[in-house]
């Protein structure tokens, strides 16, 4: 790695912590509360790239680990890791990873489907995927129930990936980063 | 947040490696155990075993419920919904696991400083130097992170203003995509300074 993929890195770790500090948004019609996090790392994918993205994650999951409060909601420490949760925060890097693979091979034949398509294939298939397991398993319900729960995140999720194309279209017409495969 | 409570018992001594290790073990060990009525009696002696060493190390009972709070109320679920399925060993257990592991991590936090816990992170990445792993690129990135985050509040609250004055304050694309890209471009500007300077890592 570079110096610059250094920086980028570290960039991309800081904007997941950096997102943590919206207030949760509250969606008016079901009211379901997101917050913009797991969006950090949907951006660290489409704009740092595979290994840079992927890295940031990792960066960000192993200081929330070390017990800085850049969760949302100020929380860090090992406990969110060993909680209900800890399955989506530990795919976070991996789902950033796969993003950016994506998005470097089709970089030459991005449509907008094709972006949301990838986005909601790395950050929610994937981190739902390792996730809701994870849930039953912490928790000791079967996976079914384990999968309804989290099913109340998906409306979030949606909004999420729009965002992240929109953003990371506009940013990659301002200030092109990735590289094609 | 957690904070760092400092103290001088054997916990606060104890290397931040090792207690993140005998963490692992005790997650480990408490999901692996088949029996039901062993895994309830282990889970058990965990949560003793946590208020034990928080008593050890000095840390207010009022500190270590707080680290449970955010947890309370999906405990209640989760204990009622073992009750109705699985009888009340099961939800005894559930209850007891994820309380002693959540309280054993938050032990960890409370008795150890962030800056201790990074170094002994950067120590442990040493060991996967044959894989690639690089303990100073590391060291650097996480500095420069903790740097950035101050820095990307007040581009945030720059470019919220200016989008403010262009009525566009409640679009959350007019305010990243200019902060985005304001920080791509720094990022540019740090790393030609910091490779003006000849920084290099593989020399520390």
């Amino acid at each position: 790695m570079s110096t610059r993929d250094i920086v980028f890195v570290a960039l991309f770790a800081a904007l997941t912590a950096a997102l943590g500090l919206f207030p949760p948004v509250t969606l008016p019609v079901v009211g379901v509360p997101i917050t913009a996090q797991s969006m950090g790392v949907m951006l660290a994918g489409a704009i740092a790239g595979a290994r840079r993205g992927g890295a940031a994650l990792a960066l960000f999951v192993v200081l929330v680990c070390a017990g800085l409060p850049l969760m949302a909601g100020g929380r860090g420490g090992l406990g969110i890791v060993m909680g209900p949760g800890g399955g989506f925060v530990l795919m976070w890097p991996v789902a950033a990873f796969v993003i950016g693979f994506l998005y470097e091979r089709s970089l030459r034949t991005l449509t907008v489907w094709k972006e949301a398509l990838i986005l909601v294939l790395g950050g929610v298939v994937l981190t739902y995927a390792v996730g809701i397991p994870w849930i039953a398993a912490v928790a000791r319900v079967d996976l079914m129930k384990a999968a309804i729960g989290s099913a109340w995140f998906l409306p979030g999720d949606a909004v999420k990936v729009v965002l992240a194309v929109l953003i990371a279209r506009a940013v990659r017409r301002a200030y092109p980063t990735l590289q094609a495969r | 947040m957690i904070p760092y409570v400092p103290g001088e018992s054997p916990v606060h001594r104890c290397p931040p490696g090792a207690k993140i290790l005998v963490l692992i073990a005790a997650g480990t060990a408490l999901f692996a155990l088949p029996r039901l009525d062993v895994a309830v009696f282990m889970a058990l002696a965990a949560l003793g075993l946590a208020g034990l060493l928080s008593r050890v190390a000095g840390i207010p009972t009022r500190l270590m419920l707080a680290q449970l709070r955010p947890l309370a109320w999906i405990l209640a679920v989760l204990v009622l919904v073992q009750l109705a399925l699985d009888g009340w060993l099961a939800g005894l257990l559930v209850a007891a696991r994820l309380a002693a592991l959540v309280l054993l991590a938050g032990l960890v936090t409370l008795t150890t400083r962030s800056s201790d816990l990074i170094e002994a992170l950067q120590r442990g990445l040493a060991w996967l130097k044959p894989l690639g792993a690089n303990p100073a690129k590391a060291g650097l990135a996480i500095a420069l992170t903790l740097r950035f985050i101050p820095v990307l509040a007040a581009i945030t609250a720059e470019v919220r203003e200016a989008q403010r004055a262009r009525g566009l304050e409640r679009s959350l694309v007019a305010l990243t995509v200019p902060v985005v890209v304001r920080m791509l471009k720094m990022s540019d500007d740090i790393a030609a300074a910091i490779d003006a300077r000849s920084y290099d890592p593989d020399r520390g």
